[in-house]
C-alpha cells in the first residue's frame, strides 16, 4: 500500500522554527511531525511513502534514508521544481502511485490526530467510489471551508468556504484516500486539490466523507501547535499512560525525554513536552510548553504557552508567555520578560519584550 | 551654637507619593532602610556645635512621628522637637511663626532643610563657605547644576561667578534662566526673620485693602522661594554654594528607589555595617543591599543591586529582588521576581509571580540629569513607572504585575499591566 504526503509548503506560519528545518522535521511531542504520520501509515500496512517536496529537501532526504532503514519501507521523494500546490504533486508522482490498481492515501504534512488509516481504507472500499476525505468537527465553522454531505452515506454534496450561515460543522482534515483513476483528473501544473479537484469529484458523486473520531489539529502555526500538543498528550494519557512522566513536581500530562535533566523544586505541567538533552535547572515552573532538544532553562524561570527551540537557552528569573516562540539557538538573558515574542534563530535577547512582536 | 529646621510639610502634601503616603507620613518613609528624615537628622547632628533640631510641619501629632523623634533623640543624643503649624504656612511662614523657638538660646546661624530631598548634605562645607565668601551676615543656598531642560522644574539661581552672590532667583520658570538650581537646603541667621517679617507686614497691608476675609491666615503664609529669595537676590545678602555631591528630590515613589540607591552608595563611607555582604549560609548579594536584621532570607535568594529589605520581611527560596524597596512584614514566596518596585507593608507575593516596574532613573549619560518626577499620566495614559504595591496587598502565584500601582488591601486574582488598581 502507498501514501503520498504533501511536504512542499514553505511552512511560513510556523516560523521561526521552519527557518531551521522544513516543517515536517519540526519536533512535535519529541518526534518530527512527519514521523507521526509515517509511523501511523506503516502500522496500517503502507510500505511505500512518497514525499512531495519542493524546498530544503536535502535535510529531509537524509532523514528519510535513516527512517527507510528503521521502518523497513520504501520512501521516495518526488521533487517539484516549482510549487505545484496541493494537487499538482499527485500528477508529478503519478508513476509511483499508479502501479497496481490499489487505492493510496494522501496527507497534508501538518495535521495531527489518531490517524484512522485502516478504517479509512475499509470505508473507502465499501462505498466503492473514487475518493474519501476524512472530515473533523469544529466549533466555529465560519472560520473554515466546510463540507456538506449526506448524513447516512457520507456522500459529499458541496463545499462552502467560510459559511456565514450554518450549513455544516465538518471540515476537511487533510487526510484522503483515492483510487488511482482520480489521477487522470489532475494536470501537471500548480493546482489546488481543495478548490479545483474536489468540487468536481463531489459533483460527479465520486467523493465521500468519513468522520474522524477523537482529536485533530492542524499544527501549522505556533498557537495551534501548542493546542495540538495538549490534545496529543491527552490521547497518550488514554492510550499509553506509561509514556507520560509522573512523580512529585509533575502535574497532568507531561512528556519528558529520558535524557533530559530536571532540577529540584520544579513544577512541570500540565501539558509540557521536554526534549532530548534538555536541562531544566532548579525551581523552574513550566506549563503548556514545548522545550526542544538541547535547550536549557535556567533556575527560577516561569514559562507558559511557549515553544523553546532547539539548543536555546533561557536565563534565570525569566518570564515567557503568550505563545513566545524561540527559534533555534536563541539566548534569553536573565530576568527578562517575553510576552508573545517571536525570536528568529541565533538571536541573543537583552531586553524585555512586553508586547507581542518579532525579534529579527 | 547652631540649630537646624527641617520642613516636613503635612498630610495634604506628598500626593505624588500615594499610595505609600496613606500609611506613613512621607518624611518617615524608609529610604535605604531608615526613615527619609533620619538622613537629614544624622547630617545635622554631625555638624559641630549643633544644639537642636526642629521639625516644622502641619501633621497632627501621631504615634509614628512621636516614636521616630524619641528614637532619634536617643540615637543622636540631641534635642529634636516637632513644632506643628496650625495650617500650611508655606516654606517661609512656618519658620517665621516659630521664630522665637528658633532664636531661643541665641544660635548664630541655623540650617533649613526640605524634608523631601536626598543629599550628601554638605552642611559643614556650607558653614566654611559662608565664612570665606559671604558677607558676615549673609545667607547661603545649597545649589547644584542641572541640565537646561530640567532646570525649569526647580528654583533657578543666577550667580556672580566670582563672588557666588545670588543675582537673580526665580522659582520654576517657564523659560530657561540658569542651570544652577536650588537644593532646598539653606544656611540662615536670625536676620532672615526681618526679611520674612517685612513680607508678612506687606501681606497684612495688602489684606486690609482687600475685602475682609480670614486674611490673617493668608498674611502668614509665606514662601521662602518666591517671596524671600526673589527679593533678596542682588542685595548682597544671598549666596549660593554649589555642590558636586549627590542630590535628588523625593517627590514620586519612584524617586524613593533612586534616593535609596544614592544613600546605599554613601553607606560605604558612612555606614558600611548597613551593607549586606556575601556570607556562608546567606543570600547572594549583588551590589548595595540593606537588610534589616529581623528579616528572614533564604540562602538561595539573590538580592541587589539597590535593594532595601525592612523589618520582619520573609524572602523564600530562589527569590530575586533588584532595584526595589521591600517594606516591613512583606512575604516574598519562592521563585518570585521583584524588579524596580516598592512592595508595601505586609504584602504577599506568590510563588513565581513577577512584580516589575520601569525605572525612572535620570539619564545616565548626562552627569547633570535629575530624576523626572512627572505626573502619573501623559496623554491620558499611565506613564510606565515603578510598580508599587500598597500595604497588605496580595499577589497570587505565577502572575505578572507590570508598571502598576495597587492600592492598599487588594487581593488580586490575575495579571495586571499599566494600571492603577483601586
Ligand atoms: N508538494 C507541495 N506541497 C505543498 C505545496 N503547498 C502546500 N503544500 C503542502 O500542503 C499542506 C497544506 O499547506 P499549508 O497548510 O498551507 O502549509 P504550508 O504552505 O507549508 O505553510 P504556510 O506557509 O504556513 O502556509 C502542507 O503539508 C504543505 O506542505 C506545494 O506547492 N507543493
Ligand atoms: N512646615 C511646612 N513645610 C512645608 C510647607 N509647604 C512645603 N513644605 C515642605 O517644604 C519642602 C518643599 O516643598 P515645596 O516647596 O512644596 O516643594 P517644591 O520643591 O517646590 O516642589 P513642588 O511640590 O513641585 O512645588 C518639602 O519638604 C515640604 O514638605 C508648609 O506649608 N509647611
Ligand atoms: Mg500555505
Ligand atoms: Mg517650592
Amino acid at each position: 500500500m502507498k501514501a503520498l504526503i504533501l511536504v512542499g509548503g514553505y511552512g511560513t506560519r510556523l516560523r521561526p522554527l521552519t527557518l531551521s528545518v522544513p516543517k515536517p522535521l519540526v519536533d512535535f511531542c519529541n518526534k518530527p511531525i512527519l514521523l507521526h504520520q509515517v509511523e501511523a501509515l506503516v502500522k496500517a500496512g503502507v510500505d511505500h511513502v512518497v514525499l512531495a517536496v519542493s524546498y530544503m529537501s536535502e535535510l529531509l532526504e537524509r532523514e528519510m534514508r535513516v527512517q527507510e532503514q528503521r521502518l523497513g519501507i520504501r520512501i521516495s521523494l518526488s521533487h517539484e521544481t516549482e510549487p505545484l500546490g496541493t494537487a499538482g504533486p499527485l500528477a508529478l508522482a503519478r508513476e509511483l502511485l499508479d502501479v497496481d490498481n490499489e487505492p493510496f492515501f494522501v496527507l497534508n504534512s501538518d495535521v495531527i490526530c489518531d490517524f484512522p488509516f485502516k478504517d479509512l481504507m475499509q470505508f473507502h472500499r465499501n462505498h466503492g467510489q473514487e475518493g474519501t476525505i476524512v472530515v473533523t468537527r469544529v466549533e466555529e465553522p465560519s472560520k473554515y471551508g466546510v463540507v456538506v454531505f449526506e448524513a447516512d452515506t457520507g456522500r459529499i454534496h458541496r463545499f462552502v468556504e467560510k459559511p456565514q450561515v450554518f450549513v455544516s460543522n465538518k471540515i476537511n482534515s487533510g487526510i484522503y484516500i483515492f483510487n488511482p483513476s482520480m489521477l487522470s483528473r489532475i494536470q501537471l501544473r500548480p493546482t489546488s486539490i481543495e478548490k479545483e479537484i474536489f468540487p468536481v469529484m463531489a459533483e460527479e458523486g465520486q467523493l465521500y466523507t468519513m468522520e474522524l473520531q477523537g482529536f485533530w489539529m492542524d499544527i501549522g502555526q505556533p498557537k495551534d501547535f501548542l493546542t495540538g500538543m495538549c490534545m496529543y498528550l491527552q490521547s497518550l494519557r488514554q492510550q499509553a499512560p506509561e509514556r507520560l512522566h509522573t512523580g512529585p513536581g509533575f502535574l497532568g500530562n507531561v512528556l519528558v525525554d529520558p535524557t533530559a535533566q530536571i532540577g529540584d523544586n520544579c513544577t512541570i505541567g500540565p501539558n509540557v513536552t521536554i526534549g532530548a538533552g534538555v536541562v531544566v535547572e532548579d525551581g523552574v515552573r513550566i506549563k503548556r510548553c514545548t522545550v526542544m532538544k538541547g535547550a536549557r532553562v535556567r533556575s527560577h524561570s516561569w514559562l507558559e504557552s511557549c515553544i523553546v527551540g532547539w539548543s536555546s537557552s533561557v536565563g534565570q528569573w525569566v518570564r515567557m508567555e503568550n505563545v513566545t516562540v524561540l527559534g533555534e539557538d536563541v539566548i534569553v538573558n536573565d530576568e527578562l520578560y517575553l510576552n508573545g515574542a517571536n525570536v528568529l534563530p541565533h538571536k541573543s535577547i537583552n531586553e524585555s519584550v512586553p508586547e507581542p512582536r518579532i525579534i529579527m | 551654637m547652631l540649630k537646624a529646621v527641617i520642613l516636613i510639610g503635612g498630610p495634604q502634601k506628598g500626593t505624588r507619593f500615594r499610595p505609600l503616603s496613606f500609611e506613613v507620613p512621607k518624611p518617615l518613609f524608609p529610604v535605604a532602610g531608615v526613615p527619609m528624615l533620619q538622613h537629614h537628622i544624622e547630617a545635622c547632628a554631625k555638624v559641630p556645635n549643633m544644639k537642636e533640631i526642629l521639625l516644622i510641619g502641619f501633621y497632627q501629632p501621631n504615634e509614628e512621628l512621636t516614636r521616630f523623634l524619641f528614637n532619634a533623640q536617643q540615637e543622636f543624643k540631641i534635642s529634636i522637637r516637632y513644632l506643628q503649624e496650625y495650617s500650611a504656612l508655606g516654606t517661609g511662614g512656618g519658620i517665621y511663626h516659630f521664630r522665637d523657638q528658633i532664636v531661643s538660646g541665641s544660635p548664630e546661624a541655623f540650617f533649613v532643610l526640605n524634608a523631601d530631598v536626598s543629599s550628601a548634605f554638605p552642611l559643614t562645607e556650607m558653614l566654611s563657605f559662608q565664612k570665606e565668601h559671604g558677607e558676615p551676615n549673609s545667607f547661603v543656598i545649597l545649589g547644584t547644576t542641572a541640565n537646561r531642560k530640567q532646570s525649569m522644574n526647580y528654583g533657578c539661581i543666577v550667580e556672580n561667578e566670582d563672588t557666588h552672590e545670588v543675582l537673580h532667583y526665580v522659582e520654576k520658570p517657564s523659560t530657561f534662566v540658569s542651570d544652577i538650581i536650588n537644593c532646598g537646603v539653606y544656611l540662615f541667621n536670625p536676620d532672615i526673620f526681618q526679611h520674612i517679617g517685612s513680607i508678612f507686614q506687606k501681606n497684612q497691608q495688602d489684606m486690609l485693602l482687600e475685602e475682609p476675609t480670614n486674611g490673617w491666615h493668608r498674611a502668614e503664609a509665606i514662601r521662602l522661594e518666591q517671596d524671600i529669595f526673589t527679593a533678596l537676590a542682588g542685595q548682597g545678602k544671598l549666596y549660593v554654594y554649589k555642590t558636586l555631591r549627590f542630590w535628588s528630590q523625593i517627590k514620586s515613589a519612584g524617586s524613593a528607589i533612586y534616593a535609596s540607591r544614592l544613600y546605599l552608595n554613601q553607606y560605604h563611607k558612612t555606614h558600611p555595617e548597613r551593607l549586606a555582604s556575601n556570607k556562608e549560609g546567606g543570600p547572594k548579594i549583588s551590589g548595595n543591599v540593606y537588610i534589616h536584621p529581623t528579616a528572614n532570607i533564604d540562602p538561595t535568594a539573590m538580592l541587589g543591586p539597590n535593594v532595601s529589605i525592612g523589618t520582619g520581611v520573609t524572602i523564600g527560596a530562589g527569590v530575586r529582588v533588584r532595584e526595589s524597596i521591600i517594606l516591613h512584614g512583606a512575604n516574598l514566596q519562592d521563585h518570585c521576581c521583584v524588579l524596580n518596585s516598592i512592595v508595601g507593608w505586609d504584602s504577599t507575593i506568590g510563588k513565581w509571580a513577577r512584580v516589575e516596574g520601569t525605572p525612572s532613573d535620570p539619564n545616565p549619560n548626562d552627569p547633570f540629569a535629575k530624576i523626572d518626577s512627572e505626573t502619573l499620566f501623559r496623554d491620558g495614559k499611565l506613564t510606565p513607572s515603578i510598580t508599587i504595591l500598597g500595604c497588605n496587598v496580595s499577589i497570587p502565584s505565577e502572575v505578572i504585575i507590570l508598571n502598576s500601582i495597587v492600592l492598599p488591601h487588594k487581593d488580586l486574582n490575575r495579571s495586571f499591566k499599566n494600571q492603577i488598581i483601586l
